[in-house]
């Protein structure tokens, strides 16, 4: 198993990746803020806020690797948790704007076409700075904490945990559709003006945002790779390769099961939340089924049980798919696909195992051996 | 997408490759090789903004269009991208905008709002483009609006929508609520439209429908219909089974005098007339009034369920004039050459023909403000008139809105329609309803925006 | 031609031949249907719809409409649907035609013209159909006001079509209105009416008008005939005749009618819970049925084999597509008389495009990924969306028009008030054919007998000489074939797109899982147990909540039961 292989090396490695990351992003952070803006090494505000949310889907994908990669549960409902911590941040957002809509009202826009005339009870503590961000983190943790129990419990595993996952994914979705829910509807929310009185079109304030992104992923890794590399993560590792063992050995799987779930919830809480003042909106669109499925896909393109791979596989699906919906709007569906069936056909941990397989291939032949752009793709 | 244009992204992509190569070579040195791969794929992806800069030298000039290629609003979007397309090739074949080819620069944002806002910033920020035509849906569009207001932007919206809007950056070219609904539904009160008394108000749900009904129920309260015949009812997107509110219409119409007003999206618009056929219910009966059903959607359906229905709109394929004749044979001509799904079976209607004149009352405002500056053209499109296929269109002076007839239509069996009732003259459009909001107003040369009346 | 004038007529010819029409017309033989003769009179007044003056065309179509005679039937019908047309031929002779649909003769459009007394075709010289392009024709238009007020007039005449279902909605029209003046008319039609449905309502209408009859004993009479007809349009009228307002006392005024109006209520609307329960319990064997059918594929190729396909609804999404191909293809090739029959071959069709689909799937991409249930699924996500572009580029990102065949419009009538659509019960009929089916081939024929083998273990099964390859690619075909089969059947009910499998593919995981991975009976439970409640919850809690409630059920189920409905016996740990 490639990532059991990974736990034997040192601590130098876990210190390795987190500079790597740390590194590629502040030389991106630079890139915007030193160079000329003519200059072949700057990068645009715009490019800047997208490699921001490409930053917040890697935390989000940490969260898939450690749940499914580590431990074996492959959850289709991550865009839920994803969502809820959107919302919440959104759901701040939206009260920060205050009387500055187009309705000029101090509910959000939607109460004001949906005919709501007083501020839903649950609305009110997220004007509370404070209170949203824990609750970007708690409100998906506390969810799959209850949903966890219910199904980690009665032992409902494997493809069943996948498709109760899926199925509560499209549930969630069409709740959230609904204008009764008070939270928007299809539109989702949007329109927002400020972080803690900071205009969000300001480039400080984005810039801010990207660095306070990248400080999370960090963290967020760090958190993995620790989780990974204790007792902890071994026997979650053993969960996945047999669980039936592990019960039989005296350990509590499913609350192993409940603990990885809960906390990859609560990652992508976080990464909802990072997500959505970059962005500018959230809307059921990011919870429903397909985008659940998709995140999965990213870390299966990147490579599983690898947390550097889950990363670089968020990074670069993303990347591939804004680049292509630009330059092939006709296409880029197939490439996709294709790109699915073939990482799943042949490179079954990912593309991250190219990557090894290189390295080891430039290992044998002495390390000064230039790389050559061919050997990637 | 046209070979042309193909070549061009080929062309960009090479231009663009040696660059990436060197950023790459710029990262060897501190970082693996692997991650030099994402490194670089992303530093090549996320593109170099100075290539070119818009309406800074003589070359073209870029348009954006954004309309979902893929997922669910494929369905109507596409047309609209091919319309736009053709008025491009249409004014570039007769030598462009101020000399100017103008350069289209098509993005898929895959109907996902969220891929919209990016696209959008896209555009602007990246690709620099001097105007775009895009956006189908509301939601695609309240979510783009921040980036368009923020960067200055303009958009061009052709579709019907349910106004309470008045953003300086965007023109709609397609109905207000009071082009489209509110005179639809006094048509269905009135002595020749049948004097209808009970009004089934169903919808997808969301905004516009939300919105829309929300000023036909204060309207028809005004005029004296008692609540009790109102009735609001909401479906999500891509409902599919309508068997149960069918039986609700028809225990709602028991008696006689109803109508159904239907803000109905998208695909479920079939299984709902095909249910409301087979329950046995029929437009003598019980007439629907739908604005969101034109010439194109009926292209997929079997209309046999959907003839005598009724629909509002301020275009129709079926409209008599020399210049919709030509617009007609020339939108079948263009997707039959480019090999368009569909070919010369396609069809025209009021989106189509909104985004059509959309570009062209855009060409008219740079070429009387002699830049496309944004500044420049918003304040020399007001006001500007077009002959548009269905007849004379006119930008308002002041809302950023467009005059337009109302022509209310019967579902033929071929999936046109016969226009059974046409507004004298123009509508003036009015973004706040008189209904919902009578103290509001939209006006953006004696104010900022929307004002308060006094 | 006998219907050719030459001059407009003045207004005092137009009002002395008025005359005529109502003589010709009050006294003359009743007139037969087809007729082949025009009277004199009848043409004269015809020609003078087209004439400028408002008011001569009023009073044309008031007498017209009031003559009773049920050929000038498709004058009226044409003149509502905007069909009537003026002919001017070369020699500048005015003709009335009537022109129903455009259709294109080589460059030019026109349309085959009828006959406006009467609807017969008409005939060139050389007895073909007369063919008149359209820049000749020249159409006759009402005022939408007028318009309107011909609705009554064809209702009346309605009342004596050939076509059962016009004299039905024609009598329950006429009945609303509440017009003393139609009720001999009505009397009549009733008497020479055998049609059940149309007696009904014929009755109706002739009991809603006696409601406002002058004798307290025929009103009386009129709600105890409406209460015992279980008459549920008469409802509102009903209700409306007792009702007391803040201004006004009830209309009606007679204690015993009133009472016999309470009766009737009590007993129209005991029946229409009653009629609420049958469609309630018809509406959830429907959907139940449905979600059976586009599930059944994936208990094989996920209950037996383990792949989670996520190309299933894309599979079924071919079979529509198979549908369409075909309708196309019968409409362009063969004669009109058959293409209804189109569905009828499109069904094996679908089977059998997508199980040649599914067993390429299996030959180059699933056999590889077998014993890694969740890698299928991101391959098969790949496919599904490779799949749905290419069907947008062929055939494009609209829906494409799959039009019912006639005879799977329309419905059984029980009783007042419950119709059963055909649609809906051939989709129960073929969901039911295909469980017995599969039941029949999996577990009692020998090729089921080694589809288990292989599924339960696949090393022994080889061992004992068992193609395990083969066996694993017929499975694979025929649950394809048959997500296959439900996309033809779904374009019954549905539209037909490049998302259409998009929205079936939850409910049919979420059907196979809750009955138990591989078990049939589980499926056909599922099916029915969702299903049912579904439709159960719907009219209460909505569509959505109705959903959130079923999936908090599923839950809760899998809570007792974690393997699903009827689990899998054996020693087995793991899925």
């Amino acid at each position: 198993m490639n990532s059991l292989t990974h736990a034997k090396k040192g601590t130098g490695d876990t210190l390795k990746w987190v500079l790597l990351i740390a590194g590629c992003w502040l030389m991106l952070l630079m890139m915007n803020m030193i160079p000329p803006k003519d200059s072949v090494f700057y990068l645009s505000n715009f490019n800047l806020n997208t490699a921001g949310k490409y930053m917040a889907y890697a935390i989000l994908a940490l969260g898939i690797d450690l749940l499914w990669g580590y431990t074996g549960i492959l959850s289709l409902g991550q865009g839920i948790f994803f969502g809820l911590g959107a919302y919440c941040m959104g759901m701040h957002l939206m009260l920060s704007i205050g009387g500055e809509g187009a309705y000029q009202s101090d509910l959000p826009d939607f109460m004001v076409w949906n005919q709501v005339t007083e501020l839903p009870f649950f609305w009110k503590p997220f004007s509370s700075f404070g209170f949203s961000m824990l609750a970007v983190m708690l409100v998906p943790a506390l969810f799959a904490l209850i949903f966890g129990f219910l199904t980690f419990r009665s032992r409902i595993k494997g493809v069943y945990f996948s498709i109760i996952t899926q199925a509560l994914a499209l549930t969630v979705w069409l709740l959230f559709n609904q204008n009764s829910m008070n939270l928007g509807g299809t539109n989702g929310l949007t329109d927002f003006k400020k972080i803690l009185n900071f205009p969000l079109s300001e480039v400080a304030t984005q810039r801010a945002l990207f660095v306070m992104t990248g400080i999370c992923l960090v963290l967020a890794f760090v958190l993995c790779r620790w989780i990974t590399r204790s007792r902890l993560g071994k026997v979650l590792i053993a969960i996945r390769d047999n669980e039936g063992r592990i019960r039989f050995s005296g350990y509590s799987a499913s609350r192993y099961k409940l603990f990885v779930f809960v906390i990859s919830a609560a990652l992508a809480g976080l990464a909802g939340a990072l997500y959505v003042p970059q962005v500018g909106i959230i809307t059921p669109g990011q919870i429903g089924v397909l985008p659940s499925i998709e995140m999965i896909v990213w870390v299966a393109v990147g490579g599983r049980g690898t947390l550097i791979g889950a990363v670089l596989g968020a990074v670069g699906v993303n990347w591939a798919r804004s680049f292509l919906t630009s330059n092939y709007p006709d296409l880029w569906l197939y490439f996709l696909g294709v790109l699915f069936i073939g990482v799943v056909l042949y490179f079954p941990k990912g593309m991250w195992e190219i990557s090894g397989k290189i390295k080891s291939l430039v290992m044998h032949r002495g390390k000064k051996t230039p790389l050559t752009k061919e050997r990637f793709t | 997408m046209s070979d042309k244009k193909k070549d061009d992204i080929s062309q960009e992509i090479e231009e663009k490759q040696p660059k990436g190569i060197g950023r790459r070579s710029f990262l060897k040195g501190s970082a693996t090789a692997a991650f030099g791969l994402a490194a670089s794929g992303l530093a090549s992806g996320l593109g170099f903004p100075g290539i070119v800069r818009a309406d800074k030298g003589k070359g073209p000039i870029k348009i954006g269009v954004l309309h979902s290629l893929s997922g669910t609003m494929a369905i109507s979007e596409v047309s609209l991208r091919d319309v736009v397309l053709m008025a491009v090739e249409e004014i570039n074949a007769k030598g462009g905008v101020l000399g100017r080819k103008l350069e289209p620069v098509v993005v898929d944002p895959a109907s996902n709002w969220d891929l919209f806002a990016e696209k959008a910033k896209e555009l602007l920020l990246k690709e620099k483009v001097a105007v775009t035509f895009g956006c189908w849906t509301s939601v695609s569009r309240k979510s783009v609006l921040p980036v368009y207001e923020k960067n200055n932007g303009l958009l061009f919206y052709p579709v019907q929508y349910e106004g309470e809007e008045c953003s300086r950056n965007v023109f709609y070219t397609g109905a207000a609520v009071n082009q489209q609904a509110v005179p639809a539904v006094e048509y269905l009160m009135s002595k020749d439209g049948g004097e209808y008394k009970k009004f089934y108000l169903l919808g997808t749900d969301y905004v516009y429908p939300r919105t829309t009904n929300k000023i036909l129920r204060a309207m028809l309260l005004a005029k004296g219909v008692p609540e009790k015949n109102i009735k609001e009812e909401y479906t999500p997107f891509h409902h599919q089974d309508y068997q149960t509110i069918v039986q609700k219409v028809k225990a709602f119409s028991r008696g006689g005098g109803a109508c159904v007003i239907s803000t109905i999206n998208g695909d479920s618009n079939v299984p709902f007339y095909k249910e409301f056929a087979n329950q046995g219910l029929t437009s003598g009966d019980v007439p629907i009034m739908a604005f969101s059903v034109a010439e194109d959607e009926l292209r997929g359906m079997d209309t046999s369920a959907l003839v005598g229905h009724l629909a509002a709109w301020n275009y129709y394929q079926s409209v008599k004039t020399p210049q919709n004749k030509k617009f007609v044979a020339n939108f079948k001509a263009y997707c039959e050459k480019n090999k368009l799904p569909g070919g010369k079976d396609r069809v025209t209607d009021d989106p189509i023909e909104a985004a059509y004149f959309g570009v062209y009352l855009w060409k008219q405002a740079v070429e009387k403000a002699k830049t496309t500056d944004v500044d420049a053209v918003r304040k020399a499109a007001y006001g500007q008139e077009f002959l548009a296929p269905g007849g004379k269109v006119k930008l308002d002076e002041r809302n950023h809105h467009t005059h337009k007839p109302v022509l209310i239509g019967e579902i033929l069996k071929n999936g046109q329609f016969d226009v059974i009732w046409k507004s004298k003259g123009l509508v003036k459009p009015e973004p706040w309803s008189e209904y919902t909001s009578p103290d509001k107003g939209c006006d953006w040369v004696d104010h900022q925006g929307t004002f308060k009346k006094a | 031609m006998n219907l050719q004038q030459k001059t407009r007529l003045s207004r005092a010819e137009a009002l002395l031949s008025l005359c005529l029409i109502f003589s010709s017309v009050f006294f003359g033989p009743c007139l037969s249907w087809a007729q082949s003769e025009t009277p004199e009179s009848i043409t004269e007044s015809i020609l003078r719809l087209a004439d400028e003056d408002r008011d001569v065309v009023e009073t044309t179509v008031f007498a017209l409409g009031e003559s009773g005679d049920p050929a000038v039937l498709p004058i009226l019908e044409a003149l509502r649907e905007r069909s009537l047309y003026l002919w001017f031929n070369q020699e500048e002779v005015r003709t009335v035609v009537i022109g129903r649909e455009l259709i294109n003769r080589g460059d030019v459009s026109g349309y085959l013209v009828q006959e406006p007394y009467g609807g017969a075709a008409m005939k060139n010289e050389k007895g073909a159909p007369l063919f008149l392009p359209e820049d000749q024709l020249e159409s006759i238009r009402l005022s939408r006001r007028l318009r309107i007020k011909i609705s009554p007039m064809l209702d009346r005449l309605r009342l004596f079509s050939p076509d059962a279902a016009t004299r039905e909605s024609a009598a329950t029209k006429v009945g609303l209105s509440g017009d003393p003046e139609a009720l001999p008319m009505l009397s009549k039609a009733l008497n020479q009416e055998k049609n059940r449905w149309v007696r009904f309502s014929l009755t109706e209408a002739i009991g809603l008008i006696r409601l406002t009859d002058e004798d307290p004993a025929v009103r009386k009479q009129a709600a105890e005939t409406l209460g015992n007809i279980h008459a549920m349009d008469s409802i509102p009228t009903l209700e409306a005749r007792i009702l007391t307002t803040d201004d006004s006392d009830p209309e009606e005024t007679d204690i015993a009618v009133k009472d016999a109006i309470q009766e009737a209520i009590q007993k129209i609307s005991a029946w229409q819970v009653w009629t609420r329960t049958v469609e309630t319990i018809f509406s959830g064997i429907s959907l139940s049925s449905i979600l059976l059918l586009v599930a059944l594929g994936l208990a094989i190729t996920f209950g037996l084999m383990g792949v989670i396909n996520m190309a299933h609804g894309e599979l079924m999404m071919l079979g529509a597509y198979t549908t369409y191909i075909m309708q196309e293809f019968f409409v362009a090739y063969l004669p009109e008389n058959v293409r209804n029959f189109y569905f009828v071959f499109s069904i094996p069709l679908a089977f059998g495009v997508a199980a040649l689909f599914g067993l390429l799937l299996e030959k180059s991409i699933i056999r590889k990924l077998y014993g890694r249930p969740l890698e299928t699924l991101l391959a098969t996500w790949g496919i599904s969306l490779i799949l749905q572009q290419g069907v947008r580029q062929v055939f494009g990102a609209a829906n494409v028009d799959v039009a019912s065949p006639d005879w799977l419009t329309g419905g059984i009538r029980l009783a007042v008030g419950i119709q059963l659509p055909y649609n809906r019960l051939f989709i129960i009929l073929l969901s039911v054919v295909s469980v017995v089916s599969v039941y029949l081939l999996v577990l009692r024929s020998p090729i089921g007998l080694k589809i288990r083998a292989v599924t339960q273990n696949r090393e022994m099964s080889a061992c004992m000489g068992i193609i395990t390859e083969r066996v694993d690619a017929w499975t694979f075909a025929l649950g394809a074939g048959l997500a296959g089969m439900a996309g033809a059947a779904l374009t019954l009910i549905g539209n037909v797109g490049p998302d259409l499998g998009q929205n079936y593919i939850v409910d049919s995981f979420l059907v196979v899982v809750t009955g138990g991975v591989g078990k049939l009976a589980g499926t056909v439970g599922a099916a029915f147990g969702i299903g049912g409640l579904n439709k159960l919850f719907e009219p209460g809690f909505g569509a959505i909540y109705a959903k959130v409630a079923i999936l908090l059920l599923v839950i809760l189920f899998l809570q007792k039961r974690p393997s699903g409905l009827f689990p899998a016996k054996g020693r087995h740990i793991d899925v």
